[in-house]
Protein backbone atom coordinates (compact mmCIF):
# COMPACT_ATOMS: atom_id res chain seq x y z
CA UNK A 1 0.00 0.00 0.00
CA UNK A 2 2.79 2.25 1.19
CA UNK A 3 4.82 1.11 -1.94
CA UNK A 4 1.53 2.16 -4.45
CA UNK A 5 1.53 5.65 -2.60
CA UNK A 6 4.83 5.79 -3.21
CA UNK A 7 5.01 5.20 -6.94
CA UNK A 8 1.69 7.43 -7.43
CA UNK A 9 4.04 10.24 -5.91
CA UNK A 10 6.55 9.73 -8.03
CA UNK A 11 4.58 9.34 -11.03
CA UNK A 12 2.69 12.09 -10.55
CA UNK A 13 6.17 14.35 -9.97
CA UNK A 14 7.57 12.94 -13.19
CA UNK A 15 4.50 13.71 -15.00
CA UNK A 16 4.31 17.56 -13.71
CA UNK A 17 8.20 17.25 -14.68
CA UNK A 18 7.87 16.37 -18.45
CA UNK A 19 4.72 17.95 -18.89
CA UNK A 20 3.85 21.42 -18.30
CA UNK A 21 3.87 22.55 -14.64
CA UNK A 22 3.02 25.99 -15.36
CA UNK A 23 0.77 27.24 -18.06
CA UNK A 24 3.30 28.67 -20.86
CA UNK A 25 6.35 26.21 -20.48
CA UNK A 26 8.16 24.80 -23.01
CA UNK A 27 11.25 22.28 -22.65
CA UNK A 28 13.77 22.79 -25.04
CA UNK A 29 16.39 20.44 -24.54
CA UNK A 30 17.41 18.35 -21.65
CA UNK A 31 21.30 17.28 -21.16
CA UNK A 32 23.14 14.82 -18.74
CA UNK A 33 25.90 15.66 -17.78
CA UNK A 34 28.70 13.58 -14.58
CA UNK A 35 27.37 16.32 -12.33
CA UNK A 36 23.50 17.01 -13.06
CA UNK A 37 20.71 16.80 -15.30
CA UNK A 38 20.66 20.24 -17.24
CA UNK A 39 17.27 21.24 -18.61
CA UNK A 40 16.58 24.52 -21.03
CA UNK A 41 13.24 25.58 -21.17
CA UNK A 42 11.27 28.96 -22.29
CA UNK A 43 8.25 30.61 -19.99
CA UNK A 44 7.59 34.12 -19.81
CA UNK A 45 9.23 35.61 -22.88
CA UNK A 46 12.89 33.73 -21.20
CA UNK A 47 14.90 30.96 -22.06
CA UNK A 48 16.48 29.06 -18.82
CA UNK A 49 18.77 26.50 -17.87
CA UNK A 50 18.37 24.90 -15.01
CA UNK A 51 20.09 22.36 -12.87
CA UNK A 52 17.76 19.63 -11.69
CA UNK A 53 17.94 18.23 -8.05
CA UNK A 54 15.49 15.96 -5.95
CA UNK A 55 12.29 16.78 -8.41
CA UNK A 56 13.12 20.58 -8.07
CA UNK A 57 14.53 22.98 -10.23
CA UNK A 58 17.20 25.58 -9.90
CA UNK A 59 17.57 28.41 -12.73
CA UNK A 60 21.00 28.77 -13.28
CA UNK A 61 20.48 31.65 -16.16
CA UNK A 62 17.63 32.75 -17.59
CA UNK A 63 18.06 35.51 -20.35
CA UNK A 64 15.16 37.79 -21.89
CA UNK A 65 14.47 36.24 -25.36
CA UNK A 66 12.81 39.60 -26.40
CA UNK A 67 15.59 41.89 -25.19
CA UNK A 68 18.97 39.21 -25.11
CA UNK A 69 20.81 42.17 -23.60
CA UNK A 70 19.34 42.65 -20.32
CA UNK A 71 19.71 40.84 -17.12
CA UNK A 72 17.07 38.69 -16.19
CA UNK A 73 18.24 38.04 -12.34
CA UNK A 74 19.60 40.69 -10.22
CA UNK A 75 22.64 39.13 -8.70
CA UNK A 76 24.32 39.37 -12.35
CA UNK A 77 23.27 42.95 -12.18
CA UNK A 78 25.08 43.08 -8.44
CA UNK A 79 27.71 41.35 -10.15
CA UNK A 80 28.28 44.15 -12.56
CA UNK A 81 28.82 46.65 -9.80
CA UNK A 82 32.88 45.41 -9.84
CA UNK A 83 32.62 47.38 -12.63
CA UNK A 84 32.01 50.25 -10.04
CA UNK A 85 35.20 49.73 -8.53
CA UNK A 86 37.65 49.43 -11.59
CA UNK A 87 35.31 50.42 -14.54
CA UNK A 88 38.58 48.63 -17.25
CA UNK A 89 39.45 45.65 -15.75
CA UNK A 90 42.47 44.44 -18.37
CA UNK A 91 42.34 40.20 -17.36
CA UNK A 92 39.10 39.02 -16.17
CA UNK A 93 38.83 35.61 -14.61
CA UNK A 94 35.13 34.02 -14.14
CA UNK A 95 34.61 31.14 -11.72
CA UNK A 96 31.16 28.94 -12.91
CA UNK A 97 29.80 29.78 -16.41
CA UNK A 98 25.94 29.11 -16.05
CA UNK A 99 24.57 30.22 -19.25
CA UNK A 100 27.35 32.49 -19.83
CA UNK A 101 25.88 35.61 -19.41
CA UNK A 102 28.38 37.78 -17.27
CA UNK A 103 31.44 36.95 -19.61
CA UNK A 104 28.97 37.80 -22.59
CA UNK A 105 27.89 41.10 -21.17
CA UNK A 106 31.45 41.75 -19.83
CA UNK A 107 33.32 41.17 -23.06
CA UNK A 108 30.27 43.93 -24.88
CA UNK A 109 31.65 46.30 -21.94
CA UNK A 110 35.10 46.15 -21.57
CA UNK A 111 35.83 45.19 -25.14
CA UNK A 112 39.34 45.05 -24.54
CA UNK A 113 39.45 42.49 -21.67
CA UNK A 114 40.63 39.00 -21.76
CA UNK A 115 38.29 36.66 -20.21
CA UNK A 116 39.29 33.55 -18.92
CA UNK A 117 36.00 31.46 -17.41
CA UNK A 118 36.64 27.97 -15.71
CA UNK A 119 33.48 25.65 -15.83
CA UNK A 120 33.88 21.80 -14.32
CA UNK A 121 31.01 20.63 -16.46
CA UNK A 122 31.53 20.37 -20.42
CA UNK A 123 27.76 20.26 -20.29
CA UNK A 124 27.28 23.38 -19.37
CA UNK A 125 29.87 24.84 -21.77
CA UNK A 126 27.90 22.75 -24.73
CA UNK A 127 24.45 23.99 -23.63
CA UNK A 128 25.97 27.44 -23.13
CA UNK A 129 26.65 27.79 -26.64
CA UNK A 130 24.05 25.91 -28.10
CA UNK A 131 21.43 27.43 -26.80
CA UNK A 132 22.34 31.09 -24.95
CA UNK A 133 24.74 32.04 -27.81
CA UNK A 134 28.14 32.10 -25.55
CA UNK A 135 30.39 32.58 -27.73
CA UNK A 136 34.19 31.54 -26.58
CA UNK A 137 36.93 33.14 -29.06
CA UNK A 138 40.79 33.76 -28.45
CA UNK A 139 39.44 36.40 -25.44
CA UNK A 140 37.42 34.47 -24.20
CA UNK A 141 38.96 31.48 -23.17
CA UNK A 142 37.12 28.39 -21.47
CA UNK A 143 38.56 25.88 -18.96
CA UNK A 144 36.86 22.68 -18.35
CA UNK A 145 38.46 21.76 -14.91
CA UNK A 146 37.87 22.42 -11.27
CA UNK A 147 37.84 25.89 -10.21
CA UNK A 148 40.41 25.13 -7.55
CA UNK A 149 42.65 23.35 -9.53
CA UNK A 150 42.77 26.00 -12.21
CA UNK A 151 43.53 28.77 -9.24
CA UNK A 152 46.25 26.71 -7.83
CA UNK A 153 48.04 26.27 -11.13
CA UNK A 154 47.89 30.12 -12.60
CA UNK A 155 48.92 31.44 -9.12
CA UNK A 156 52.24 28.58 -9.26
CA UNK A 157 52.23 29.89 -13.08
CA UNK A 158 52.33 33.42 -11.58
CA UNK A 159 49.16 34.84 -13.81
CA UNK A 160 47.49 37.76 -12.49
CA UNK A 161 43.61 39.15 -13.12
CA UNK A 162 42.62 42.45 -12.69
CA UNK A 163 39.29 41.30 -11.55
CA UNK A 164 37.83 37.51 -10.79
CA UNK A 165 34.40 36.65 -10.50
CA UNK A 166 33.49 33.99 -8.17
CA UNK A 167 29.88 32.62 -9.21
CA UNK A 168 30.36 28.79 -8.90
CA UNK A 169 27.37 28.59 -6.44
CA UNK A 170 23.56 28.14 -6.33
CA UNK A 171 21.08 28.34 -3.08
CA UNK A 172 20.95 24.76 -3.29
CA UNK A 173 24.55 23.12 -3.65
CA UNK A 174 28.17 24.46 -2.58
CA UNK A 175 31.24 23.25 -3.75
CA UNK A 176 32.61 22.87 -0.47
CA UNK A 177 36.47 23.82 -1.17
CA UNK A 178 35.94 26.84 -3.20
CA UNK A 179 34.43 28.32 0.00
CA UNK A 180 37.10 27.91 2.34
CA UNK A 181 39.83 30.83 3.72
CA UNK A 182 42.78 29.13 1.77
CA UNK A 183 41.02 29.15 -1.38
CA UNK A 184 40.34 32.76 -1.29
CA UNK A 185 43.81 32.93 -0.29
CA UNK A 186 44.44 31.57 -3.34
CA UNK A 187 42.46 33.59 -5.19
CA UNK A 188 43.67 36.64 -3.64
CA UNK A 189 47.35 35.88 -4.47
CA UNK A 190 45.84 35.74 -8.29
CA UNK A 191 44.49 39.31 -8.08
CA UNK A 192 46.89 42.30 -9.13
CA UNK A 193 47.45 45.20 -6.69
CA UNK A 194 45.05 46.24 -7.57
CA UNK A 195 42.52 43.69 -8.68
CA UNK A 196 38.49 43.25 -7.46
CA UNK A 197 36.80 40.67 -6.46
CA UNK A 198 33.13 39.86 -6.79
CA UNK A 199 31.68 36.92 -5.28
CA UNK A 200 27.60 35.72 -5.81
CA UNK A 201 26.70 33.49 -2.67
CA UNK A 202 23.15 32.89 -2.01
CA UNK A 203 23.51 32.25 1.68
CA UNK A 204 20.68 33.11 3.75
CA UNK A 205 20.99 30.42 6.12
CA UNK A 206 23.06 30.60 9.08
CA UNK A 207 26.54 29.75 6.61
CA UNK A 208 25.91 33.47 6.27
CA UNK A 209 28.09 34.16 9.23
CA UNK A 210 30.67 31.80 8.45
CA UNK A 211 31.10 33.28 4.96
CA UNK A 212 31.08 36.91 5.74
CA UNK A 213 33.67 35.80 8.62
CA UNK A 214 35.72 33.54 6.38
CA UNK A 215 35.74 36.39 3.39
CA UNK A 216 36.27 39.16 5.93
CA UNK A 217 39.39 37.10 6.95
CA UNK A 218 40.91 37.16 3.58
CA UNK A 219 39.96 40.38 1.81
CA UNK A 220 39.37 42.56 5.34
CA UNK A 221 36.49 44.91 4.78
CA UNK A 222 34.06 44.45 1.84
CA UNK A 223 30.91 45.62 -0.09
CA UNK A 224 28.19 43.36 0.82
CA UNK A 225 25.19 43.75 -1.68
CA UNK A 226 22.19 42.14 -0.17
CA UNK A 227 19.01 42.21 -2.04
CA UNK A 228 15.61 40.38 -0.60
CA UNK A 229 17.96 38.20 2.22
CA UNK A 230 18.22 35.62 -1.05
CA UNK A 231 20.72 37.37 -3.49
CA UNK A 232 24.10 38.34 -1.63
CA UNK A 233 27.33 40.14 -3.25
CA UNK A 234 30.95 40.61 -2.73
CA UNK A 235 32.79 43.00 -3.33
CA UNK A 236 36.53 43.63 -2.85
CA UNK A 237 39.50 44.79 -4.20
CA UNK A 238 43.40 44.82 -2.83
CA UNK A 239 44.46 48.22 -2.30
CA UNK A 240 41.46 49.12 -0.05
CA UNK A 241 37.92 49.76 -0.93
CA UNK A 242 37.00 52.96 -2.60
CA UNK A 243 34.18 55.63 -1.04
CA UNK A 244 31.34 55.57 -2.06
CA UNK A 245 31.76 59.02 -3.33
CA UNK A 246 33.99 56.74 -5.74
CA UNK A 247 31.36 54.13 -6.40
CA UNK A 248 29.25 57.09 -7.41
CA UNK A 249 31.42 58.58 -9.91
CA UNK A 250 31.97 55.63 -12.16
CA UNK A 251 28.69 54.40 -11.67
CA UNK A 252 28.15 58.14 -13.46
CA UNK A 253 30.47 57.29 -15.99
CA UNK A 254 29.16 53.89 -16.88
CA UNK A 255 25.55 54.60 -17.18
CA UNK A 256 24.48 54.70 -20.49
CA UNK A 257 27.01 51.44 -20.95
CA UNK A 258 24.60 49.29 -18.57
CA UNK A 259 21.39 50.74 -19.38
CA UNK A 260 20.90 47.89 -22.54
CA UNK A 261 21.53 45.40 -19.39
CA UNK A 262 18.58 46.93 -17.45
CA UNK A 263 19.61 48.34 -14.40
CA UNK A 264 21.70 51.73 -13.75
CA UNK A 265 23.57 53.75 -10.93
CA UNK A 266 20.18 54.31 -8.87
CA UNK A 267 19.25 51.10 -8.45
CA UNK A 268 22.63 49.34 -7.91
CA UNK A 269 24.56 51.85 -5.74
CA UNK A 270 22.22 51.91 -2.76
CA UNK A 271 22.80 48.68 -2.22
CA UNK A 272 26.30 48.96 -1.39
CA UNK A 273 27.17 48.85 2.35
CA UNK A 274 30.26 47.91 4.90
CA UNK A 275 27.51 47.56 7.37
CA UNK A 276 28.59 44.19 9.69
CA UNK A 277 25.27 42.50 9.79
CA UNK A 278 26.50 39.33 10.84
CA UNK A 279 28.21 37.21 14.03
CA UNK A 280 31.91 37.96 14.14
CA UNK A 281 32.09 35.07 16.37
CA UNK A 282 31.12 32.42 13.43
CA UNK A 283 33.85 29.68 12.60
CA UNK A 284 35.92 30.69 9.64
CA UNK A 285 35.90 28.13 7.20
CA UNK A 286 38.93 26.39 6.01
CA UNK A 287 40.24 23.39 4.32
CA UNK A 288 39.97 21.71 7.71
CA UNK A 289 36.64 22.68 8.57
CA UNK A 290 34.00 22.92 5.60
CA UNK A 291 30.91 21.81 6.41
CA UNK A 292 29.36 24.17 3.93
CA UNK A 293 26.46 22.19 2.63
CA UNK A 294 25.61 21.19 6.00
CA UNK A 295 25.80 25.02 7.72
CA UNK A 296 23.23 26.13 4.53
CA UNK A 297 20.95 23.37 5.31
CA UNK A 298 17.64 24.39 7.00
CA UNK A 299 18.68 21.84 10.44
CA UNK B 1 33.94 -15.00 25.75
CA UNK B 2 35.56 -11.12 26.71
CA UNK B 3 37.72 -12.31 23.93
CA UNK B 4 35.40 -12.91 21.51
CA UNK B 5 33.44 -9.87 21.83
CA UNK B 6 36.76 -7.59 21.76
CA UNK B 7 38.20 -9.95 18.11
CA UNK B 8 34.36 -8.75 16.92
CA UNK B 9 34.93 -4.83 18.45
CA UNK B 10 38.07 -4.79 16.45
CA UNK B 11 36.98 -5.86 13.31
CA UNK B 12 33.93 -3.51 13.41
CA UNK B 13 36.43 -0.31 14.85
CA UNK B 14 38.13 -0.89 12.18
CA UNK B 15 35.26 -0.90 9.40
CA UNK B 16 34.72 2.47 10.94
CA UNK B 17 37.97 3.23 10.67
CA UNK B 18 38.71 2.49 6.77
CA UNK B 19 35.42 4.54 5.88
CA UNK B 20 35.65 7.67 7.88
CA UNK B 21 39.50 7.65 6.76
CA UNK B 22 38.13 6.91 2.92
CA UNK B 23 35.30 9.93 2.96
CA UNK B 24 38.21 12.64 4.59
CA UNK B 25 40.39 11.67 2.22
CA UNK B 26 38.08 13.08 -0.23
CA UNK B 27 38.80 16.38 1.64
CA UNK B 28 42.03 16.20 2.02
CA UNK B 29 42.58 16.27 -1.72
CA UNK B 30 39.83 18.26 -2.93
CA UNK B 31 41.90 21.36 -2.52
CA UNK B 32 44.66 20.09 -5.52
CA UNK B 33 42.43 17.89 -6.86
CA UNK B 34 39.19 19.04 -6.53
CA UNK B 35 35.59 16.76 -5.77
CA UNK B 36 35.13 15.31 -9.34
CA UNK B 37 33.30 12.08 -9.62
CA UNK B 38 37.31 10.87 -10.90
CA UNK B 39 38.67 12.10 -7.42
CA UNK B 40 36.48 10.10 -5.98
CA UNK B 41 37.02 7.34 -8.34
CA UNK B 42 40.92 7.18 -7.41
CA UNK B 43 40.00 7.22 -3.95
CA UNK B 44 37.52 4.12 -4.07
CA UNK B 45 40.55 2.49 -6.27
CA UNK B 46 42.75 3.00 -3.70
CA UNK B 47 41.13 1.88 -0.97
CA UNK B 48 39.78 -1.13 -2.50
CA UNK B 49 43.25 -2.39 -3.99
CA UNK B 50 44.63 -1.76 -0.79
CA UNK B 51 41.66 -3.54 1.17
CA UNK B 52 42.26 -6.63 -1.19
CA UNK B 53 45.80 -6.61 -0.27
CA UNK B 54 45.07 -6.68 3.02
CA UNK B 55 42.37 -8.95 3.14
CA UNK B 56 45.24 -11.54 1.40
CA UNK B 57 48.21 -10.45 3.74
CA UNK B 58 46.53 -10.49 6.97
CA UNK B 59 44.98 -14.36 5.84
CA UNK B 60 48.57 -15.29 4.91
CA UNK B 61 49.73 -14.20 8.19
CA UNK B 62 46.99 -15.76 10.21
CA UNK B 63 48.93 -19.01 9.49
CA UNK B 64 51.99 -18.20 11.84
CA UNK B 65 51.26 -18.79 15.11
CA UNK B 66 48.31 -16.27 15.19
CA UNK B 67 47.25 -14.58 18.90
CA UNK B 68 45.20 -11.72 19.94
CA UNK B 69 48.11 -9.61 20.56
CA UNK B 70 49.56 -9.78 17.20
CA UNK B 71 46.27 -8.64 16.00
CA UNK B 72 46.27 -5.65 18.40
CA UNK B 73 49.49 -4.38 16.75
CA UNK B 74 48.12 -4.53 13.38
CA UNK B 75 45.58 -1.82 14.55
CA UNK B 76 48.27 0.06 16.23
CA UNK B 77 50.48 -0.09 13.02
CA UNK B 78 47.47 1.01 10.94
CA UNK B 79 46.93 3.88 13.47
CA UNK B 80 50.65 4.64 13.57
CA UNK B 81 50.66 4.96 9.66
CA UNK B 82 47.40 7.23 9.97
CA UNK B 83 48.51 9.35 11.95
CA UNK B 84 51.44 10.40 9.28
CA UNK B 85 48.83 11.28 7.03
CA UNK B 86 48.60 14.54 8.74
CA UNK B 87 52.12 15.95 8.72
CA UNK B 88 52.66 14.55 5.32
CA UNK B 89 49.76 15.35 3.21
CA UNK B 90 50.35 18.80 2.68
CA UNK B 91 53.71 17.77 0.91
CA UNK B 92 52.84 14.94 -0.64
CA UNK B 93 49.75 16.62 -2.08
CA UNK B 94 52.09 19.49 -3.32
CA UNK B 95 54.81 17.29 -4.41
CA UNK B 96 52.11 15.25 -6.59
CA UNK B 97 50.58 18.64 -7.83
CA UNK B 98 53.34 19.99 -9.15
CA UNK B 99 54.35 16.85 -11.30
CA UNK B 100 51.12 15.55 -12.41
CA UNK B 101 48.85 18.00 -14.03
CA UNK B 102 45.84 15.41 -14.79
CA UNK B 103 43.93 15.70 -11.59
CA UNK B 104 42.45 12.20 -12.03
CA UNK B 105 46.27 10.61 -11.96
CA UNK B 106 47.04 12.98 -9.67
CA UNK B 107 44.11 12.03 -7.62
CA UNK B 108 45.01 8.26 -7.95
CA UNK B 109 48.94 9.37 -7.03
CA UNK B 110 48.11 10.85 -4.00
CA UNK B 111 45.48 9.02 -2.77
CA UNK B 112 48.09 5.70 -3.24
CA UNK B 113 51.00 7.39 -0.92
CA UNK B 114 48.50 8.98 1.45
CA UNK B 115 46.34 6.01 2.08
CA UNK B 116 47.39 2.40 0.80
CA UNK B 117 49.31 1.28 3.75
CA UNK B 118 47.14 2.58 6.30
CA UNK B 119 44.13 0.76 4.61
CA UNK B 120 46.40 -2.33 3.52
CA UNK B 121 47.00 -2.78 7.15
CA UNK B 122 43.34 -2.30 8.09
CA UNK B 123 42.52 -4.75 5.70
CA UNK B 124 44.39 -7.52 7.31
CA UNK B 125 42.57 -7.33 10.86
CA UNK B 126 39.29 -9.15 9.18
CA UNK B 127 40.75 -12.38 7.77
CA UNK B 128 43.07 -12.72 11.03
CA UNK B 129 40.07 -11.99 13.33
CA UNK B 130 38.29 -14.81 11.58
CA UNK B 131 41.52 -17.46 12.44
CA UNK B 132 41.41 -16.22 15.97
CA UNK B 133 37.64 -16.56 16.22
CA UNK B 134 37.36 -20.16 14.45
CA UNK B 135 38.44 -23.49 16.47
CA UNK B 136 36.48 -25.52 14.60
CA UNK B 137 35.51 -26.00 10.62
CA UNK B 138 31.72 -26.79 11.44
CA UNK B 139 31.44 -22.84 13.12
CA UNK B 140 33.90 -21.17 10.30
CA UNK B 141 31.08 -19.86 8.20
CA UNK B 142 29.25 -18.79 11.24
CA UNK B 143 32.08 -16.90 12.59
CA UNK B 144 32.83 -15.78 9.02
CA UNK B 145 29.73 -14.03 8.87
CA UNK B 146 29.17 -12.43 11.90
CA UNK B 147 32.79 -11.41 11.84
CA UNK B 148 31.89 -9.89 8.03
CA UNK B 149 28.73 -8.35 9.79
CA UNK B 150 30.56 -6.51 12.33
CA UNK B 151 32.99 -5.03 9.84
CA UNK B 152 30.32 -3.55 7.36
CA UNK B 153 27.88 -2.34 9.98
CA UNK B 154 30.82 -0.55 11.53
CA UNK B 155 32.13 0.33 8.02
CA UNK B 156 28.19 2.07 7.77
CA UNK B 157 28.40 3.59 11.03
CA UNK B 158 31.44 5.46 10.01
CA UNK B 159 30.43 6.88 6.81
CA UNK B 160 27.62 8.36 8.43
CA UNK B 161 28.23 9.78 11.67
CA UNK B 162 32.13 11.23 9.66
CA UNK B 163 30.23 12.60 6.73
CA UNK B 164 26.65 13.85 9.04
CA UNK B 165 28.28 15.05 12.25
CA UNK B 166 32.12 14.61 12.81
CA UNK B 167 32.80 17.23 9.79
CA UNK B 168 30.46 19.40 11.13
CA UNK B 169 32.14 19.61 14.81
CA UNK B 170 35.82 18.74 13.94
CA UNK B 171 38.56 19.81 11.92
CA UNK B 172 39.93 16.89 9.18
CA UNK B 173 42.75 16.23 11.65
CA UNK B 174 41.09 16.47 14.79
CA UNK B 175 39.44 13.70 13.47
CA UNK B 176 42.01 11.78 12.28
CA UNK B 177 43.67 12.13 15.69
CA UNK B 178 40.46 10.87 17.21
CA UNK B 179 40.49 7.68 15.15
CA UNK B 180 43.95 6.95 15.75
CA UNK B 181 43.65 7.54 19.83
CA UNK B 182 40.55 5.18 20.12
CA UNK B 183 42.49 2.79 17.60
CA UNK B 184 45.86 3.33 20.47
CA UNK B 185 43.17 2.36 23.15
CA UNK B 186 41.16 -0.49 21.50
CA UNK B 187 44.94 -2.40 20.06
CA UNK B 188 46.26 -1.29 24.04
CA UNK B 189 43.56 -3.13 25.80
CA UNK B 190 44.01 -6.27 23.32
CA UNK B 191 47.51 -6.42 24.50
CA UNK B 192 46.06 -6.33 27.81
CA UNK B 193 43.69 -8.99 27.17
CA UNK B 194 46.20 -11.16 25.36
CA UNK B 195 48.30 -11.50 28.12
CA UNK B 196 45.70 -13.83 30.19
CA UNK B 197 46.04 -17.57 30.04
CA UNK B 198 42.94 -18.39 27.91
CA UNK B 199 43.53 -15.77 25.58
CA UNK B 200 42.84 -17.29 22.20
CA UNK B 201 46.08 -19.26 20.64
Amino acid sequence: MRQGNRLKTLLALFASFVTTPSVAMTLIHTEKSLYRNIVVYEEDEQRCMSFTRHNQTARQTCRSLSDPNQFVFSYTKMMMGALYLNPNPGKILIVGLGGGVLPMALAELVPDAGIDIVEIDPAVVKVARQFFGFNPNPKIRVFEEDGRVFVKRAGKADQRYDLIMLDAFDHEYIPEHLLTREFLLEVKALLAADGILAANTFSSSRLYHHESTTYQSVFGVFYNLRLKLKNRVILAKMDGLPSLDAIQRNAGLLEEKLKPLGFGGDWLVPLFSTERDWNPDARILTDQYSPSNLLNSAF
Amino acid sequence: MVHRLFIFLIAGWSGFFVMAIELLSGRILAPNFGNSIYVWGGIITVFMLALSVGYLLGGRLSLYDPTLRRLALLLIGGAFATVLVIFLADPVLDWVFDRVQDPRYGSLLSATLLFFIPTTVAGMISPYAVRLLVNESRLSGHFAGLLYFCSTFGSAAGTLLTSFYLVLYFEIHQILAGLTGISLLLGLAAIFLGNFKNAPR
